[in-house]
């Protein structure tokens, strides 16, 4: 992205996007960072943290120990904190100033280790990443230093899954989650863990007994690529929007059960050069998800995917691009008939009354101003919220 | 650990066995979900004409855009990014330069002011902000640039906060004095019309100015005629001494209070220094004095809890309300001011068990509302952090003071517990609100 924007907001940084991935899991998460910073966070990046308390805190960075570089203070208030609130793990993460004077963070979380006995992970994010490389960074630290070979189990004879990639930054708190294993469970998948929402830290370990792994947002895919190598289970990429896509999905997604070669949903789903141009704005298998089940549907042709990421477009398809600056999104806006984004690119919609915008809030970009707002869109509610747009255009 | 089980050691402090100014051992910080108070960005939108532009890395900015888009004002900000290429380079000064001109060129309509907000990492990084200001205003002599500071890591020097509230009247100039014009400087709300420090100058023929009344960039340039600046927030005071400096302008800090004889101490020094004709408070603590009886007939003896952010004098106000029969069940300050000392000295004396309870401390968040409250233990909070700890729906929605100062502020105070008693409030939905009172 072109460093200076007049109109585009931020999405979410790669600090908070550990502390949104580590959330449930029972971990002391800290934030190295100035006091007052952690309001980020919790304001506009952690719908949970009204309701659902977690031991995520900042560190209190001071001009006097950026300058003197001493980590002592972080260490001794971390192992404070630990034995005072006991957690499963600590996990470090890093911000500008930290980075700036060279923190180490494997260094100090072995001495926080040495000094709690707790299990701790350095994260060496800065906060100029977003958060899909921060909710990676994490999930495979996670996964390294916690899971484990298969434990025999008795029973069932069902399939089952890792989602991988789920935080309330790309699918929030409105039950897209939910309807998500629902949709796997209808299918006859049972859900071994979901990295991160709804599951606890021993189903995280246990993800090697899962049959085939799920990326349904880009910071999976590390961790896929990860459990991969380790316990050589497959992964399949992609989430099952609409009811057309759903049906593509679960059978796109059993082929890789049963070839165990790694698949995406969307990928092969072309789009045509025909029909009314669409512009979808989103992380990278999300948008591609919707792109997919849309071209699944007759008379929708001609879609294209625009990633903001750079950093995190392996999962985007070829005929798809990602977002450079402003200058190039006002054209994508200015050639397109449907718009797909979050109601904060609204200020780029073109002044043409023709262009349908339809909102599909994101919280990694507009936060909690529309949270209300962001669909449920696993499988069949996917079409009701079509029918909602295409009512209004 | 299983929260039900986790004791308060640690975030909770009887006033007896406190330290002042720093009752809690500092460590890693919570931060709880009340949001009211206003941050850099609501402070600099009360410059009417002006544009914000923050050079920032993406975590920092993130919450500032957020800012102003809950606010309804992206249209009057922008962003320029730091990435770590900027930061090998060092090439930082020309970024600002680059990004702050490109985004104004950009612009159909171009702001009166700019204020161009850098953060901790270009005050590591040495970066020239002399040459940066200088570059800026020659290319575009037709606007105003200002410093403004998104430093948190050097908040032990100068506070973010009193900073931005010294930095919100750097772009007034040197313009001749008028000696019946004063301005009430610092607070992110008007004072309420009725605030004697605010009345007794208006009625005796003072133009009385606030940044926050201003509404276009010329009323904000005019705050540079008058005579006198007036603060009653700490915050306020560089901004105050600057103004002194810069343009000459008095500077009279009257601290706001909730002691008669230090509210009386200010009053008489605003007179002394205006002119004015003595003030008889008598009439006015007689009018305090009935709305407090008042408020506690309806108040009893229901527990209050007060925290630092509805007013810069916590300790001062539970001093008062125990001193008027209420029963003032805990206070949530993390630091103490200065300010706070007398009131501390006396509370340790005459209220030792009052107990103070830390809202950063990383148990707080956990201890936070355990128990769901019914109408049996009713409890009233005043303060959106004392509402959110407490968990109850009775409290006063106070942020900075409320536009509240003197005996006038009392008696509305007193009013307003009364109404906070008796009515419910959506305390998640208010409290969740940043720079209450911000968008009208």
């Amino acid at each position: 992205m072109n460093q200076a924007s007049r109109l585009l907001s931020t999405y979410t940084a790669d600090v908070s996007g550990v502390c949104s991935a580590l959330y449930e899991l029972g971990g002391l998460t800290v934030m190295h960072d100035a006091s007052g910073c952690n309001s980020t966070y919790n304001t506009h990046d952690e719908p949970r943290w009204y309701d659902r308390p977690s031991m995520v805190y900042i560190s209190a960075l001071k001009e006097i120990d950026a300058i003197f570089g001493g980590d002592d203070k972080l260490i001794r208030d971390i192992v404070e904190t630990a034995r005072q609130l006991q957690p499963r793990f600590i996990a470090i993460a890093g911000s500008p100033i930290p980075m700036l004077i060279g923190t180490d963070f494997s260094a100090v979380a072995g001495v926080i280790e040495q000094q709690t006995g707790i299990p701790t992970l350095g994260l060496a994010t800065n906060g100029m990443h977003d958060y899909l490389s921060g909710i990676s960074m994490a999930l495979c630290a996670l996964a390294r230093r916690f899971c484990h070979t298969p434990v025999a189990t008795v029973g069932s004879h069902q399939p089952s899954v890792n989602i991988l990639g789920a935080t309330p930054l790309d699918f929030s708190i409105t039950g897209n989650i939910e309807a998500l294993c629902q949709a796997f469970q209808s299918n006859g998948y049972e859900i071994n863990s979901c990295w991160a929402m709804n599951s606890d830290l021993d189903q995280l370990a246990n993800a090697s007994a899962a049959q085939i792994n799920v990326v349904v947002s880009s910071s999976g895919l590390a961790l896929a690529q990860w459990l991969k190598a380790q316990y050589g289970t497959p992964y399949f990429v992609g989430i099952p929007w609409g009811k057309q896509g759903a049906e593509a999905y679960f059978h796109a997604l059993k082929q890789t059960l049963t070839s165990g070669q790694d698949g995406c949903f969307y990928t092969g789903i072309a789009s045509q050069s025909s029909g009314k141009q669409v512009l979808i704005i989103g992380e990278a298998v999300n948008a591609s998800s919707v792109k997919a089940a849309l071209l699944l549907q007759k008379g929708w042709g001609n879609i294209q995917v625009a990633c903001p990421f750079v950093e995190n477009t392996s999962l985007l398809d070829a005929q798809d691009i990602a977002l450079q600056d402003e200058k190039q999104l006002r054209q994508l806006m200015e050639q397109a008939d449907v718009v797909i984004a979050d109601p904060l690119y609204r200020r780029f919609r073109k002044n043409d009354k023709a262009q349908i915008f339809v909102d599909w809030p994101h919280e990694a970009y507009s936060g909690r101003i529309y949270r209300q707002q962001i669909p449920v869109l696993v499988c069949e509610h996917f079409d009701l919220w079509q029918k909602g747009w295409l009512k209004v255009k | 650990m299983a929260i039900t089980k986790l004791s308060d050691e640690g975030a909770k402090i009887q006033i007896g066995k406190a330290s002042f100014p720093q009752p809690f051992a500092s460590g890693l910080e919570y931060a709880a979900p009340a949001r009211g108070p206003w941050n850099i960005v609501h402070l600099g939108m009360l410059i009417p004409e002006s544009h914000e532009i923050f050079v920032c890395a993406q975590s920092c900015l993130r919450g500032v855009v957020l800012t102003a888009a809950e606010m309804g004002a992206l249209d009057r900000f922008s962003t320029v990014t730091i990435e770590e290429s900027n930061v090998l380079t060092g090439n930082m000064e020309a970024q600002i330069i680059d990004g702050v001109s490109q985004i104004i060129e950009e612009m159909e309509n171009q702001p009166r002011a700019v204020l161009v907000y850098t953060s901790c990492i270009h005050h590591f990084m040495a970066c020239d902000l002399s040459l940066v200001y200088q570059t800026l205003r020659q290319k575009f002599p037709h606007i105003d640039f200002t410093d403004c500071y998104m430093t948190p890591t050097f908040r032990q020097t100068i506070s973010p906060d009193a900073l931005m509230r010294r930095q919100m009247y750097s772009l007034l100039k040197p313009l001749p004095i008028e000696e019946n014009r004063i301005n009430i400087i610092g607070g992110a709300l008007p004072l309420m019309a009725e605030a004697e420090i605010k009345s007794l100058p208006h009625k005796n023929g003072y133009f009385v100015g606030e940044l926050a009344n201003c509404r276009v960039y010329e009323q904000y340039l005019d705050l540079a005629r008058a005579a006198w600046n007036i603060s009653f927030i700490p915050a306020a005071i560089p901004a105050g001494e600057d103004l002194q400096k810069r343009l000459g302008q008095k500077h009279l800090y009257l601290p706001l209070s909730y002691d008669y004889r230090q509210i009386q101490e200010c009053l008489q020094k605003l007179e002394h220094a205006l002119h004015l004709p003595a003030f008889d408070t008598k009439d006015k603590i007689r009018q305090a004095e009935h709305a407090l009886e008042i408020a506690g007939k309806t108040v009893g003896d229901t527990p209050i809890f007060i925290d630092y952010t509805a007013t810069t004098r916590p300790l001062g106000l539970a001093r008062m309300l125990l001193e008027h029969g209420f029963h003032v069940a805990g206070v949530y300050v993390d630091v103490l001011s200065d300010e706070d000392k007398e009131d501390f000295i006396w509370l340790q004396k005459e209220a030792a068990d009052l107990p103070l309870y830390a809202t950063v401390h990383p148990k707080s968040g956990l201890l936070a509302r355990r128990q769901p409250r019914n109408t049996e233990d009713k409890v009233l909070a005043i303060g959106q952090k004392a509402a959110y700890f407490t968990n109850t729906p009775y409290f006063v929605n106070l942020v900075e003071g409320g536009g509240l100062y003197g005996f006038d502020g009392i008696i509305k105070l007193a009013a307003w517990m009364i109404e906070a008693m008796l009515n419910e409030k959506d305390t998640r939905e208010i409290i969740q609100v940043k720079g209450w009172g911000c968008c009208g």
